[in-house]
């Protein structure tokens, strides 16, 4: 049990802490102080004064030290950004150089012996389209033996577009948003109606996606696949968006579109190519049939994950967009 | 002199992706303004493309499309560099993406792009 004493100021402990700190009322408390009273309260008022002129003394000196102190540190930081330039550049041009000498060593360039030319471009150059049904050998290899990378692909620009949107989304409701939207966005004076803009926009919008839906569905036939043809209804999407304004691409793309769109292709796609490597991997019968190869319906799931990878490519690059330019779809 | 021309006509889209890398390497080190550093990755990323692409080519041979129904490793360009590429141009234009909208939140707070002005600040508001 441990009790608070009222009486700490009197304890020998105490009176020895006061000792120890120079009073001078030790054992006897009432000697020694009346007769010193006077002269004390004096002493006081001198040390008052005294200590208020050292205070300005030492605040002056203060101020010195931080302005030298300054002085120097801004030195250090010009001298430091001098010599951090000059390693760097030389760092740069080492291995810039290191790399050269390097890359004199590696096998020429062209070469067939190369190997790189191993087994596995064999096997994926002779047996492609026997395995995949694929005419578009790269499609065939991304979207078939290493479809698993490709569905991580298409997350990482999933996950880069809500990084976005983190990032950027400004709530229009809120006090700030309203503020930023004030100040910051050239939305007020949409629609543009540049005439030049428009008309080539009316023009070129409807080819850029119908060329990027064939880039789409052909990409087991020919050069492209998913994600370029995306890029270009990605870009055929913002061309139409900067000539005509968010008002009217609000129709038919907003928050809710992306992400359905995304979300459900994303989800066709795993679906999928989980079922093609359960039955794959465990030797069941595939109802999902190859077809003629050439054909544009051919090659199993190619050019359906080809779709999904184009839809989510094409969201992807306007989110982007609409969050850069004015933080919401 | 021969054994520059030797370098050239052996190893000449290397050296050119080397070089690349190189300046984008030094903008990515050098520069104070963070655009310019981003543009210095991307640089960068270009240069392991090309690369990449130079290691996958085969003189004489076409892209390995099967149109004529040959299919021999002997006409056609190694596939798998392309594969690595198209992964590559992906997560640069993720990556590039989210250092753009990083840059933009830094620029909300902080009212400027140089990178030691952005850390005189952070100094100045630490102490």
């Amino acid at each position: 049990m441990s009790r608070v004493r009222t009486d700490y100021e009197k304890t020998l402990w105490r009176k020895i802490v006061r000792f120890v700190n120079g009073e001078k009322d030790l054992f006897d408390e009432q000697s020694g102080f009346n007769v010193e009273t006077e002269e004390l309260e004096d002493r006081r008022h001198r040390n008052f004064f005294e200590e208020a002129e050292l205070n300005k003394k030492k605040v002056q000196i203060a101020e010195l030290i931080e302005e030298r102190s300054e002085e120097t540190e801004q030195r250090a930081v010009k001298l430091y950004e001098r010599f951090y330039r000059l390693f760097a550049v030389i760092t740069c041009v080492a291995i810039i150089a290191i790399l050269l000498v390097t890359v004199a060593n590696l096998p020429d360039y062209g070469d067939p012996d190369n190997p790189a030319n191993n087994e596995v471009s064999k096997k994926y150059i002779e047996d492609g389209i026997k395995d995949t049904g694929a005419v578009n050998i790269v499609a065939g290899m991304i979207l078939d033996y290493r479809a698993f990378d490709t569905l991580g692909e298409s997350h990482v620009l999933f996950i880069a577009a809500v990084c976005v949107m983190i990032l950027l989304k400004i709530d229009p409701d809120s006090e700030k948003g309203k503020r930023f939207i004030s100040l910051e966005n050239d939305r007020a004076y949409e629609p543009k109606n540049d005439p030049i803009l428009v008309w080539a926009t009316g023009i070129l919008v409807p080819i850029i996606i119908v060329f990027g839906i064939y880039v789409i569905l052909n990409g087991h036939l020919s050069p492209g696949g998913g994600f370029s043809g995306g890029a270009i209804i990605g870009a055929g999407l913002i061309l139409y968006l900067n000539a005509f304004g968010f008002k009217k691409t609000e129709r038919f793309f907003t928050q809710k579109t992306f992400s359905v769109v995304s979300v459900s292709a994303l989800l066709f796609y795993s679906i999928s190519k989980t079922y093609a490597f359960f039955t794959g991997a465990n030797g069941i019968h595939n109802i999902i049939s190859k077809g003629t190869a050439g054909d544009i319906i051919s090659a199993g799931l190619i050019l359906p994950l080809n779709i999904c990878v184009g839809a989510v490519v094409a969201c992807t690059m306007y989110s982007f967009y609409g969050m850069f330019r004015k933080g919401g779809l | 002199m021969q054994a520059v021309i030797d370098y050239i006509s052996s190893n000449l889209f290397e050296g050119v992706a080397i070089i690349l890398f190189g300046i984008g390497f030094t903008t990515l080190f050098l520069h104070p303004n963070l655009i310019k550093k981003i543009m210095g990755l991307n640089i960068m990323d270009s240069s392991v493309y090309l690369f990449l692409a130079a290691k996958g080519f085969v003189f004489g041979r076409k892209a390995p499309i099967v149109t004529d129904g040959v299919a021999e490793m002997e006409s056609y360009i190694n596939p798998i560099p392309t594969g690595l590429v198209l992964t590559g141009i992906v997560v640069s234009v993720s990556v590039t993406a989210v250092m753009l909208a990083l840059t933009i939140r830094l620029y909300w707070r902080y009212h400027t792009l140089e990178m030691d002005e952005i850390m005189q600040i952070i100094r100045k508001e630490g102490k």
